[in-house]
């Protein structure tokens, strides 16, 4: 911080809070961006866009075969007959854990997320320890999340450097024959379309209810 | 180029911090840092890439000891005086003084929706046959570019194969710096774990990373 010289009437303002409102008020007074735009973003990416879209793609790949085929075929195409599109989902890659292959996805260049289907990335997705580490030590990572892979198991780290997005299918949690689309999506948690995290077992389901 | 921004691979950092409840936004200010950001973004001043660079240009201490949304707001003061709309002094004052500049385009709220749904693509028509097909061993190049690049420190001048290829896209190495989108074949390369971090790696271990590709030669 400068100096309190700038702050008087506002001291309990921290520097960056400064810097942000003289930024906005500076762009908005000459003209570049119109504050009802600003306010329909944030409401868009604080309510209408996030990983419940994600998990219905990962509910129908588990019902429909078909859709399957198309999403590992064209995920960009197969994302957008469920009517997800656009910012930061403009070029996206499916990839599908199976028994012996678990995929995990990081950018280590900056911050590369799959908006469209997962919304804003978490904190830990944009921070250094994730992005120093996925790619060097991802059994190291998984454990702080909770997780053990068999040794035995293939872990696929995908550096998202270009504007193609990954989106991971889990494995489909045992016991859950029969559940219909609307109830598997319960079971797919946001990491697990990351890949820090598996599908949620029909039990767990039940205890976080 | 060589900035902080470049992590994969480095050292001491420590554990990954994990919330309880993962708000999208943690105060004010990050809600408006992001909406500004983006709503300059539409103006089409600037690419996608090029504010990636400005990011990345930020010195080392200051990129690493900053919070994400702060790196964000730094990124756009530079944007906005690199690229004319402001001046450094009206930065510095937080108040209008010269006129403003045209921009090719203001986003209203209405367009909020359809804007976002729409996405800016980046693949590009295919005029020249891709160098490589899958399957083909490259190496990729020992760089140290001052300028923008997409090819991370510890996936430099290491054997990998190609496995996909993603087409014609944008090459960011030349967009970031306003010499037009030079849109050159992309491709999603395998590595072996070993081959990038040595015996010490984990042997089940394969990296893919999305290279363009200038940033590739035949092995």
């Amino acid at each position: 911080m400068s100096g309190h010289d700038h702050d008087h009437d506002h001291s309990e303002l921290s520097d960056i809070e400064l810097r942000v409102r003289a930024l906005e008020t500076l762009l908005t007074e000459k003209g570049y961006v119109d504050p009802p735009a600003l306010d329909e973003l944030i409401e868009t990416y604080e309510t209408k866009i996030g990983p419940k879209n994600g998990a219905q793609v990962v509910a129908k790949v588990w019902t429909d075969p078909d859709y399957r085929n198309r999403l590992l075929e064209d995920a960009t195409s197969a994302i957008a007959e469920l009517g997800f599109t656009g910012r930061q989902g403009e070029h996206m890659v499916a990839v599908e854990n199976t028994p012996g292959t678990h995929n995990m996805v990081v950018c280590t260049l900056c911050s590369c997320y799959p908006w469209t289907v997962l919304g804003l990335p978490p904190v830990w997705y944009k921070s250094a320890p994730y992005r120093s580490r996925a790619v060097r030590d991802p059994r190291g990572v998984l454990a702080e999340f909770g997780i053990t892979l068999p040794a035995a198991k293939e872990i696929k780290v995908w550096d998202s450097t270009a504007e193609v997005r990954y989106l991971v299918v889990p494995e489909r949690p045992e016991g859950t024959d029969g559940w219909s689309a609307e109830q598997l999506a319960e079971l797919v948690t946001r990491d697990s379309m990351i890949g820090t995290g598996l599908a949620a077992s029909p039990e767990q389901a039940k205890e976080s209810a | 180029m060589n900035g902080a921004q470049d992590l994969g691979g480095q050292m001491g950092f420590g554990p990954i911090e994990l919330e309880e409840n993962e708000p999208n936004f943690h105060a004010d200010w990050e809600k408006r840092a992001f909406a500004v950001t983006l709503a300059m973004g539409a103006t089409g001043t600037w690419t996608l890439d090029a504010s990636r660079f400005s990011r990345e240009s930020l010195p080392p201490d200051v990129y690493l000891s900053s919070s994400y949304y702060e790196i964000w707001a730094r990124g756009l003061e530079r944007l906005v005086v690199k690229y004319g709309l402001v001046t450094e002094d009206e930065l510095k004052e937080g108040q209008p003084k010269a006129p403003a500049q045209p921009v090719k385009k203001v986003l209203k709220s209405a367009d909020v929706a359809t804007t976002l749904a729409k996405g800016a693509t980046v693949d590009r028509p295919q005029s020249e046959a891709a160098r490589f097909k899958v399957g083909d061993p490259v190496r990729t190049k020992r760089m140290h570019p001052e300028h923008h690049t997409r090819l991370p420190r510890y996936a430099r001048d290491v054997v990998g194969k190609i496995e996909a290829i993603h087409g014609v896209h944008v090459f960011p190495d030349a967009n970031a710096h306003g010499k037009g989108e030079q849109p050159c074949w992309l491709y999603g390369v395998v590595f072996r774990g070993p081959d990038i971090w040595g015996e010490d790696s984990d042997p089940t271990l394969t990296l893919r990373i999305d290279l363009w590709e200038p940033y590739l030669d035949p092995a």
